[in-house]
């Protein structure tokens, strides 16, 4: 049963997600709100159910194959990354290091002025 | 006891479910084997390879990606829940978070700001088409929050999200070799610039192979992320005179 019950939960909350990002009309996914959802339930009851952990910790681990079965819809569009392939793959490439390394050091740098905070 | 005829059997099973679904799986099975093997290096990553094994196959056997699709869909589903499911680590790890609340804001805006500006720029300069230009804009966010802002900002959505994927697995490649360089160790650090540069296959990434603190912050700036270049591209597109 516990899986079954972990399974509920989180349905649920993508459920209310998803209602709540269609009736507002927001630019937000359904998931994503419903993950902000349960979080509030969690910071409300105080604890993670341990049902709920064992079918969420489950479902992390194989986060990468669950975008396989997207990520193979890019032979769909072979013919128009072909006209721009230069120019794609450069910016792509370039632009991640980038953004990567901007992101890394600028967030290293604040949290080393924190107090408290002496993970090295 | 009579032999059904081989091509009739095929067409049974392309048309099935069953088949795409078990492909799917054991292509992943294979890739995660193969990369290990290969001492579980950042540049071939599993799911790069199973999603190019994959195509492979579906054009020696001529299966289209929507039949393809019929059985994956499967796999494809559990990507809700399991975005739900992130608020259990972050739950977890809330009181780093709150403590680094407003560090994690300001490295969010500058991350995307990076992201977009750069982009934009380079390809500008390399001379892609505009429709191309629009359709990269939106590459360093979760793909449904992608398609949605390149069909506001005038590019290709579904296109959109198969470059967020590209964006995922380039990031997960240089991401070991730009912390090595930067010395930067702190696996919460490491895991949000994973998650603002490449997303939900960043998040992956973190889960998998640093840890369960680097998946809670990767998550993290992965929403965060998305609600803010929501905000910020429209503006950005507009300051590069493409709007």
């Amino acid at each position: 049963m516990p899986l079954i019950m972990g399974m509920s939960v989180l349905l649920a909350c993508q459920f209310a997600g998803e209602l709540l990002a269609r009736g507002l009309a927001m630019p937000v996914p359904g998931p994503v709100l419903g993950m902000v959802i349960l979080l509030v339930g969690l910071v409300i009851r105080g604890r993670v159910p341990d049902s709920l952990r064992l079918t969420a910790e489950g479902l992390l681990r194989y986060l990468t194959l669950l975008f396989v079965p997207a990520g193979v819809g890019l032979m769909v569009h072979a013919r128009l990354i072909g006209m721009d392939l230069v120019a794609i793959l450069v910016t792509l490439v370039v632009s991640t290091a980038l953004t990567l390394a901007v992101t890394a050091w600028v967030l290293d740098r604040l949290r080393r002025r924190m107090p408290g905070d002496h993970v090295p | 006891m009579t032999v059904v005829p081989l091509d009739q059997l095929w067409v049974y099973l392309s048309g099935h479910p069953l088949l795409s679904l078990l492909v799917t799986l054991l292509a992943f099975a294979l890739a995660v084997r193969i990369n290990r093997a290969l001492g579980g290096t950042p540049l071939v990553h599993p799911v790069t390879l199973s999603i190019a094994m994959l195509i492979g196959f579906l054009l020696l056997v001529d299966m289209d990606y929507a039949a393809y699709f019929e059985g994956a869909q499967f796999i494809h589903f559990l990507l809700g829940p399991a975005t739900v499911a992130l608020a259990i680590p972050l739950y977890d790890h809330r009181e780093r978070i709150r403590r680094l609340l407003g560090p994690l804001l300001l490295a969010c805006v500058v991350g995307i700001v990076t992201a977009v500006g750069s982009t934009l720029g380079l390809a500008l300069a390399l001379g892609a088409q505009p429709e191309t230009l629009l359709t990269l804009a939106p590459r360093s966010v979760t793909s449904p929050i992608a398609m949605g802002i390149a069909e506001q900002i005038g590019g290709i959505p579904s296109l959109a999200a198969g470059l967020v994927l590209l964006t995922g697995s380039i990031g997960c490649a240089l991401g070991p070799g730009i912390f090595r360089l930067l010395r930067i160790r702190d696996p919460a650090v490491q895991g949000f610039a994973l998650g603002l540069s490449a997303h939900g296959f960043g998040t992956a990434h973190a889960f998998a192979r640093i840890g369960a603190m680097a998946g809670a912050f990767s998550g993290l700036a992965m929403g965060l992320t998305g609600l803010l270049t929501a905000f910020l591209l429209p503006l950005l597109v507009r300051l590069f005179g493409l709007g």
